[in-house]
């Protein structure tokens, strides 16, 4: 579920500039290092440079013919009002002069189809850029996180790096679609119609700046006081959904034990608090557009006073107050627009550096350019650990001084209670993790030497938590070998003995594997992983004998299958079966994350130690008493 | 959508006077062109200044009385709309609350957790949005009009051809992005799935190295969100140039036209200037409408998921009026009980009769899929059988009150669940007034107090959300723990023993025999030690009883029960 909580986000990629001003007074996130984020931000649009060059040039000159439109626009005004007084004053021969009115008329038309042409051009180049720099950084996302180390992947969760991939990236993708021509528009706005105001009249214009500050302090004031509703919110918010997700995912427990009352009365009391930070966040960060618009109208109506005021004492003509209102009404819409683009901005840039960290984290010991694969030849699966030390933390070591000797088709049964640490030897030797100190090889290479993709080649797993992926049975069995034919998949599928159930589903081979696989049994998994480790064909196996969770005859089915993997080929067994262990040529007993005793079973047991202990607790203890 | 609105029926007062403060607001905002052109063509053209000046106060009277509606409506509408978004989350939780098992299994946990949190607050936005926008646009828009129409009739005929141009204009573009749109979301899901995918299966994709593919198969996955996104901003890119020019197009036409009825002394100059600001007024209130559609659509999707949860009804209900026991503790009885899943094509369970007395240890095991969880869980009624009939205390479980039938029954699930809280708190949760002493005592007995006392706040140690910050096996032991303070009439195991060492395990059992011994005990298990020594076991194979009886009886009489012995033990230890 992790992943499902979401940020609050400025806005859902539409496809909407201006939008309404909902967010406003919103918390938003930022960032730690702006300046350098915001360089390599930069940076990835730099292969754009000529299209964004052109929009910046369609950008500008879209937005200036709109601005001059009003003043243009003003003069047809003019004309028609001196016409007009002129007639009153009943000067001979006076008229409306309809010829200069349709000249200009004509020209503003003109205007207006570049204006809106360059806008249309502008915002189409843009698409192409803003997604083909998100396609990029998308991809160098998803292939950083292949050559990061599965340290990477156990330290975090899913939905952490899910988060990351997708959503930050989704964020930077729609400001670069949307706030960044508007960030150019509302500038060039912004400067513009300052431009055409001081041309029209320096006291209107001085009239308006007045009220900026006004608008300032008031847009200020209401969004520092809606912060402290809106950290309400989202607290009471996330109080809720985790009250949610609990008593849902408890449900049975919640009936077991009669508690539903008691579950609902406490949802009804956070639900209470919500509501009061809810209506005040959204009241109070609401306020903020009749103020500013009552502000700006304030501006309206000293500009309607004064400016008519100065056209009856003749220093300016109506066409301009007309103009200039228009000019007024579109000085604070960029101002608003400013204030939210830096809003979106941090975010994004926060969002940004949350990427680059991702892409900035450690990879894997890069490989040695020469490979030692040659020498291997066909290989034969002598493996020894030597003086191998290692811990997952460095103040914490966990193996130390480990040897280990396994000859060609020998089996290694791994033993111990859950959570000993029994992955921690799969993770070494198929090099997830690095060693400490030490050194494994394989048929005498030590693996470092071997490029990654041909050590883990050797190796076959079977895992108890089996992963397959949503698609069909038949590229789920492939998955094993490149290239696999369709005779060949369907041998391994016999030879795990997972032919007959496939055939049985309705679509055979075909059948799509939902989401989390949950149209087959748990135990025809497993049998389609051990498939797919068949067709894989590998020298050394990895297998994880668990099958709790299965019934008895698949159970049957799948040991068959793994005895024969196991056939010839030297194998590591997470044991949990006494006729492995006792057959196995080695086991390695397991205990809090260290390899705590070694030898064969007859050895183990004249030890008498944890194993001795381990075994007749787990596998004689209750018999023992039961046959006595 | 709409039959959500009935929430709001609370609220009609309260949206009345939104309606009438935003239609007051528009019509100050468009009454301020109108002084303007008083100002214009009184003051102006007499030249008299005290005129303007009157007029400009009247303006900013008019500005202020606007700015005071719209800041009531403001704080009328954002309580509405929370208000709307408390009731309904609150009447979602109270029903999934009464939700049976079978209901959770049919929309599916995930699914109802994003239905009562992240639709409910979709909704809630968009009705937000709407009270701010949905009504104030018609409202601005039939001001306008009104005012147009007042100044001047016959030029407003302009917005007879003008509307009709501008709403085709938005429907085009609209309709073309709308499809887009949602396979918008389809792709991006998709990407999202391939993604989780190769983090799930990390180790599977580089043992088998194939981390090429995932790349492909990401690439894909990204190229087509990719040109899907281009698509659609390339559409949209036509919105506002399209808009803009047409509003545009009809000042022109507006001081085109004006000027003629000018110059005929139909109208003012003032006038035009009014006329102008109205038309603006006008077209953007229609664009505002077109925003609107991109946002509704989102909403109904969460709208029609809420309805399907609101619209269920819990298959399980108490009855009108319940029985009560016969004065026996604790006896259970199945008596030829079958069960379906519903829509299954087989029953789950098959005529299954047995009897289990306080006292007395039953245990079921069988493989998975061979029904043993589905038995249990008919016990408490999270599910109501097809035919046949459970019993407790002579009384069929239908014909009790759930709050009565679930006060006898100590549960313990197959996977142990914690709430967030302290370790007291979560064992107290089986018996509210529970005394320390029963906490402590239960905690010792399910073999936790070793762990609890090792924890730095003892009982009071708080467990995170989901119990992450405890071990599967200690998890397992709380849950037990739970169960007995409760000192039930009958405790069901359900294979809650899974994560324990077998000496926790054996350690466990010993202590529990010693306090359950007058309680009837139900334990279902996959492992034949844990049955061994129970006075009563069932074997389910395939949903059907495949023998019953001790360990010794069963050895003899059951092939299916020696095969589960056979397949977990070797041959020599068998007894």
């Amino acid at each position: 579920m992790s992943e499902e909580k979401n940020r609050p986000r400025g806005r859902a990629g539409g496809g909407h500039p201006g939008g309404p001003m909902g967010g406003m007074g919103m918390p938003v996130q930022k960032a730690k290092d702006f300046k350098g984020t915001f360089r390599r931000l930069a940076g990835y649009l730099k292969p754009h440079k000529g299209a964004l060059l052109f929009v910046l040039a369609a950008a500008i000159l879209s937005t200036v013919f709109s601005i001059v439109s009003p003043k243009i626009m003003g003069k047809a005004t003019t004309k028609l009002f001196e016409g007009l007084m002129m007639k009153m004053k009943g000067v001979p021969g006076a008229a409306v002069d309809f010829g200069y009115i349709g000249d200009i008329l004509l020209l503003l038309v003109g205007l207006y189809l570049v204006s809106s042409l360059f806008a249309y051009i502008q915002q189409y180049v843009m698409a192409g850029v803003a997604q083909r720099t998100v396609y990029d950084l998308r991809r160098e996302v998803n292939e950083k996180l292949a050559r990061l180390p599965l340290k990477f992947f156990d330290s975090r969760t899913h939905g952490e790096i899910l988060s990351r991939a997708v959503n930050d990236v989704d964020n930077i993708s729609s400001t670069l679609q949307q706030s960044l021509t508007q960030l150019i528009t509302s500038v060039v706005t912004l400067v513009g119609v300052i431009v055409m105001m001081l041309t029209i009249s320096p006291l209107l214009t001085l009239i308006v700046f007045l009220t900026l500050p006004l608008s300032v302090f008031v847009a200020k004031s209401v969004a520092t006081r809606s912060q402290t509703f809106f950290k309400g919110q989202q607290k009471s918010l996330g109080e809720l959904n985790g009250h949610v997700e609990e008593m849902y995912t408890g449900h049975r427990i919640v009936k077991a034990f009669g508690r539903e009352e008691k579950s609902v009365a406490a949802f009804h009391e956070i639900n209470e608090k919500l509501y009061e930070s809810g209506w005040k966040a959204q009241f109070v960060s609401g306020i903020i557009m009749p103020l500013m618009s009552f502000v700006s109208n304030i501006g309206y109506v000293f500009v309607s006073v004064v400016g008519g005021i100065l056209v009856t004492k003749r220093s300016i003509e109506i066409g301009d107050i007309q103009a200039f209102i228009q000019y007024t009404r579109q000085f604070s819409m960029p101002i608003t627009q400013l204030a939210n683009i830096a809003n979106v901005i941090q975010s994004t840039i926060a969002s940004a550096e949350r990427v680059f960290e991702l892409l900035d984290e450690q990879e894997e010991v890069p490989e040695t350019a020469r490979s030692a694969a040659g020498q291997l030849g066909r290989p034969r699966g002598d493996i020894r650990f030597e003086q191998v030390d290692f811990g997952y933390k460095e103040d914490a070591p966990l193996l130390k001084d480990l040897n280990i000797n396994v000859s060609s088709g020998q089996t290694v049964a791994i033993v111990g209670p859950t959570g000993a640490g029994k992955t921690t030897l799969i993770n070494l030797l198929m090099r997830f993790y690095e060693l400490d100190g030490g050194r494994i090889t394989i048929d005498g290479t030590n693996i470092t030497e071997l490029k990654r993709g041909e050590l883990r080649s050797l190796f076959g797993m079977v895992l108890q938590d089996t992963w397959l992926f949503n698609g069909t049975i038949r590229d789920n069995i492939a998955y094993g070998r490149e290239g696999a034919t369709e005779e060949e998949v369907v041998e391994a599928a016999q030879a795990a003995h997972a032919d007959h159930f496939i055939r049985t589903l309705p679509e055979g081979y075909d059948t799509v594997l939902n989401e989390d696989a949950s149209n087959i049994s748990q135990g025809q998994k497993q049998l389609l992983t051990i498939a797919r480790a068949i067709l894989a064909d590998p020298a050394i196996l990895i297998l994880d004998e668990a099958t709790s969770s299965v019934d008895t005859r698949t159970e049957v089915y799948i040991q068959r299958a793994m005895n024969q993997l196991m056939e010839g080929r030297t194998s590591f067994v997470i044991a949990h079966r006494l006729s492995t262990i006792r057959e196995a040529d080695l086991i390695l007993v397991m205990n809090h994350g260290t390899v705590i005793e070694k030898g064969t079973h007859e050895e183990l047991l004249a030890q008498d130690g944890f194993y001795a202990d381990l075994y007749n607790s787990q596998f004689a203890g209750g018999m023992v008493q039961d046959a006595g | 959508m709409k039959k959500l609105f009935r929430y709001l029926k609370p609220y009609r007062f309260p949206i009345g006077f939104v309606l009438i403060l935003i239609f007051l607001q528009s019509l100050s905002d468009l009454y301020l062109p109108t002084l303007l052109a008083d100002i214009v063509d009184h003051g102006i053209v007499l030249g008299d200044t005290p005129y303007i000046w009157r007029i400009g106060g009247l303006m900013l009277l008019v500005a202020a009385f606007g700015a005071i509606c719209s800041v009531a409506a403001g704080y009328l509408s954002s309580r509405v709309s929370a208000g709307f978004g408390m009731r309904l989350r609150g009447e979602m939780f109270r029903h999934v609350e009464n939700f049976s098992l079978q209901e959770f299994d049919k929309i599916g946990t995930a699914s109802l957790i994003t239905r009562t949190t992240n639709d409910i607050t979709q909704v809630q936005q968009v009705l937000t949005m709407m009270l701010r926008m949905m009504i104030s646009a018609p409202m601005l828009c039939i001001g306008g009009i009104l005012m147009a129409v007042s100044k001047d009739a016959k030029l407003s005929l302009i917005f007879v051809a003008v509307i009709p141009i501008l709403a085709l204009a938005i429907f085009t573009i609209v309709s073309r992005g709308m499809p887009l749109f949602k396979a918008l979301q389809k792709k991006l899901d998709r990407l999202n799935l391939v993604l989780r995918e190769s983090l799930t299966g990390i180790r599977v994709v580089r043992s088998f190295n194939r981390i090429e593919h995932e790349k492909r198969r990401f690439g894909e996955a990204n190229r087509d969100l990719t040109d899907t996104a281009t698509k659609v901003n390339r559409i949209m890119a036509a919105m506002m140039p399209v808009m803009m020019l047409i509003m545009n197009f009809s000042s022109i036409a507006i001081i085109w036209f004006g000027s003629i009825r000018i110059d005929n002394n139909h109208m003012q100059v003032g006038d035009l200037m009014a006329f102008l600001q109205y038309a603006m007024q006008i077209l953007f209130s229609l664009m505002m409408v077109s925003m609107m559609f991109v946002m509704i659509p989102r909403a109904s999707a969460s709208a029609t998921r809420i309805n399907e949860v609101l619209d269920t009804v819990p298959d399980i209900s108490d009855p009108a009026e319940p029985k009560r026991g016969d004065g026996r503790r604790g006896w259970l009885a199945f008596e030829n009980v079958t069960f379906h899943y519903p829509g299954a094509e087989k029953p789950a369970l098959e005529r299954i009769s047995f009897e289990a007395r306080p006292g007395e240890v039953t245990a079921i095991i069988g493989g998975t899929g061979s029904g043993k969880s589905t038995l249990v869980s008919l016990i408490p009624r999270f599910y109501d059988v097809t035919e046949g009939s459970v019993r407790i205390d002579g009384v069929d479980v239908r014909e009790l009150s759930q709050a009565e039938l679930r006060a006898k029954i100590g549960y313990v699930p197959q996977q142990a669940v914690l709430f967030s809280g302290s370790i007291a708190e979560n064992i107290r949760y089986g018996k509210e007034d529970a005394t320390d002493e029963e906490i402590t005592h239960a905690a010792e007995v399910a073999q936790a107090a070793d762990f609890i006392s090792e924890m730095k706040d003892g009982y009071d140690s708080v467990i995170a959300q989901g119990g992450t910050n405890v071990s599967g096996g200690q998890k397992q032991r709380l849950s037990i723990a739970r169960a007995l303070v409760r000192h039930p009439e009958i405790y069901v195991f359900d294979d809650s023993f899974s994560a324990l060492d077998f000496k926790t395990d054996a350690k466990l059992r010993a202590a529990m025999r010693r306090e359950t011994t007058e309680a009837t005990v139900l334990i279902v298990a996959q492992r034949v030690s844990t049955v061994m020594d129970a006075d009563r076991i069932v074997v389910l194979e395939d949903g059907a009883i495949a023998g019953m009886g001790t360990h010794r009886e069963l050895m003899e009489s059951s092939q299916v029960y020696r095969e589960i012995v056979a397949s977990q033990l070797a041959e020599e230890e068998i007894a």
